[in-house]
């Protein structure tokens, strides 16, 4: 074959990109799932959490999460009674100012509680899978993403590791991996549920407070739940589309 | 648990930007304000600042050429970086960072010290020998002809250049201060005033920065200092400074009055963990009593050595009081939990790709860069160039 310079100079750069394509291999094969058949979020009901941390271990377990970083984890609330001093005048608002412990994120459960007043309740925490995410906004590169099924997920062999994603996540949900050194956060089980499973959190939870929920599925249970129940996401004032639901969730919780 | 004061969430323990990332917004900061500096003779016609013109310029210079390594170092793939350049995303202030620099270290700063410097190193590509005279020769770009209106071409265009350098330095150092400013999620970064108060605590730590090595080189070569050019400096650095000063008031009173849910969090970590960077440092050694030195220098009519010493050491606090204010931003805004109930601790690493050695190495990287660029190119008077050059 003859090719001349000028052909050369074209098809070389040419060569160079379609290389780096077939480098990066073919993403692996679902045929049975359809992206944009799914909108995928999650239901937490609070009143069900009774604080066992089976999720947090389960989730640690299923996606080799790093000790002392957490894709998901369980506080533990105590909105304490209205406190007064000896002449009478209240010297705190517990709305404002709970008393939240999570020690290592809720992993090996909660010590008994202590204080007799007030009021208890867990509350699991994990990404929030925004419609607007502030976290994919950020990213230089591109290299954290909305997939076309709703889930906030991180090309790893992409991601730079400059940690700007993990100051602009509201919720605390992001991490830089200890080793890998680059972003790490839930993948909400991807690999998972687009084989028609669902998340290792959800699947360990004893008493279903945790649910995954397809919200482009008619049949999905949620679409009645959320008719009869009084449900919110957290911090709504961030504008984050959060797809994380929370049933009968304190004024408190943030 | 360690170094934790009541609730953080549990991935907020560790801090993600270190001392590093608190090094960036003060290196560009110092350039965009040397630059500026330059600008004020260059386009206002300031007379009085001419002696500092080159100087600002190789200083903006040196301290650009360190400036992404904070940023690169910090990275946990440093050598995924490129990848801003060819694929930026398109809704990211830090992808932008790359042509910013690009653009303004490119068009506008080396070409304008070229353009300035043009008549000088052709001439001396053809007096020196050996390397030097290559490394002139190639200086030169090839372009030799130094003929009176060739010059007055240059002139012309070094104008034009320094006119879009000023938008260009704000917007190199205004985008630094968006990429805090643009962050909802933090209450202590969020605020369109962000981006404002950098380019002006920029400015007066540019400017400092120049007098104080102005002050400093013209000492080492044994020449006097021109108190015209200082005395205008601290003049444009004390007006600025107000500027600045009540800009970040601004910024701080607003905060106290609304007192916006945040606010009880932030208002307890600036009376604990920062009290001593924030409210010490940052704004009254390092705001304050600059300020009240050189508002004397402007109202009382000082001797020249009490005013050479004041400006000194108003110089020296401004750059520490920036230091700390960059300081409190970068560090200051991961401290406290975005739950607003708790605390942590930052722990300076020594000897790590992160650590204080690092820092100070960069700090000190760009004054060796200066000298390089001041040997290669003297920003003095053609008069004084048999005078003994600085380190000779």
């Amino acid at each position: 074959m003859n090719l001349s310079r000028r052909q050369m100079l074209i098809l070389l750069p040419a060569a160079a990109v379609a290389w780096k394509s077939v480098l990066a291999g073919s993403p692996e094969e679902s045929p049975n799932y359809k992206m944009t058949d799914h909108w995928w979020g999650m239901l937490i009901d609070i009143p069900k959490c009774i604080g066992c941390g089976n999720c947090v271990r389960a989730c640690a377990t299923e996606n080799d999460v790093p000790d002392g970083y957490f894709r998901t984890w369980v506080e533990r609330y105590h909105r304490s009674d209205w406190p007064m001093n000896e002449s009478g005048e209240v010297t705190a608002n517990p709305l404002i100012v709970p008393e939240v412990i999570s020690p290592d994120g809720g992993k090996e459960g909660f010590p008994a509680a202590t204080d007799e007043s007030g009021k208890y309740f867990f509350v699991p925490k994990m990404c929030n899978h925004c419609a607007d995410s502030p976290c994919t906004q950020v990213c230089p590169v591109g290299a954290t993403f909305i997939s076309p099924d709703g889930v906030v997920l991180v090309d790893q062999k992409y991601c730079l590791g400059c940690a700007y994603c993990v100051q602009a996540c509201p919720y605390g949900c992001r991490y830089v991996h200890p080793t890998k050194e680059v972003a790490d956060k839930c993948t909400l089980c991807y690999h998972r549920i687009t084989q028609g499973l669902t998340t290792a959190c959800c699947e360990a939870c004893p008493t279903g407070a945790r649910q995954l929920v397809d919200l482009k599925n008619p049949n999905d249970p949620i679409h009645e739940f959320l008719k009869t129940h009084s449900v919110q996401v957290l911090k709504p004032q961030m504008a984050t589309g959060a797809k994380l639901f929370y049933n009968d969730l304190d004024g408190s919780v943030r | 648990m360690n170094g934790v004061e009541g609730y953080m969430y549990p991935n907020e323990i560790t801090l993600y930007w270190s001392v590093l990332i608190v090094l960036y917004p003060y290196i560009t900061g110092l350039v965009a304000g040397a630059f500026i500096l330059a600008s004020l003779e260059r386009v206002f016609r300031v007379e009085a600042v001419k002696p500092t013109y080159r100087l600002a310029l190789l200083t903006a210079l040196a301290f650009l050429l360190v400036a992404p390594l904070p940023l690169v170092l910090h990275l946990g793939h440093p050598f995924r970086s490129p990848e801003m350049y060819f694929t930026p995303h398109s809704t990211s202030a830090m992808a932008m960072f790359g042509y910013v620099y690009m653009w303004y270290l490119m068009a506008v700063l080396v070409f304008e010290i070229w353009l300035d410097y043009r008549r000088e190193i052709v001439l001396l590509s053809q007096s020196s020998t050996g390397l030097l005279r290559l490394i002139y020769k190639v200086m030169t770009l090839g372009s030799t002809n130094i003929s009176p209106r060739s010059l007055a071409i240059d002139e012309r265009v070094g104008w034009i250049v320094t006119l879009v350098g000023i938008p260009s330095a704000f917007l190199l150092h205004g985008y630094v201060g968006f990429i805090f400013g643009s962050i909802k999620a933090n209450p202590w970064w969020s605020s369109p005033l962000m981006p404002v108060v950098f380019i002006f605590s920029a400015m007066v730590s540019g400017i400092a920065g120049v007098m104080l090595l102005y002050m400093a080189i013209t000492k080492l070569r044994k020449q006097t200092i021109d108190m015209r050019c200082v005395d205008s400096i601290a003049m444009y650095m004390f007006y600025i400074f107000i500027i600045d000063f009540s800009l970040e008031m601004l910024d701080l009173v607003h905060r106290i009055y609304e007192a916006d849910e945040s606010f009880r969090s932030l208002d307890f970590m600036v009376h604990t963990k920062l009290y001593f960077s924030q409210i010490v440092i940052q704004i009254c050694l390092g705001t304050i009593l600059p300020l009240v030195l050189l508002f004397l220098t402007q109202v009382v009519k000082l001797p020249e050595i009490a005013r050479k010493r004041i400006y000194g050491l108003s110089g020296c606090l401004a750059l520490i009081g920036i230091f700390a204010m960059r300081w409190n931003v970068v560090i200051g805004g991961q401290l406290f939990s975005k739950s607003f109930l708790g605390y942590t601790t930052y722990k300076m690493a020594l000897a790590t790709k992160e650590g204080l050695f690092m820092a100070i190495a960069l700090t000190l990287l760009p004054l060796l860069f200066l000298w390089v660029l001041i040997k290669l190119l003297p920003p003095w008077p053609e008069k004084s160039e048999h005078a003994p050059a600085i380190g000779d």
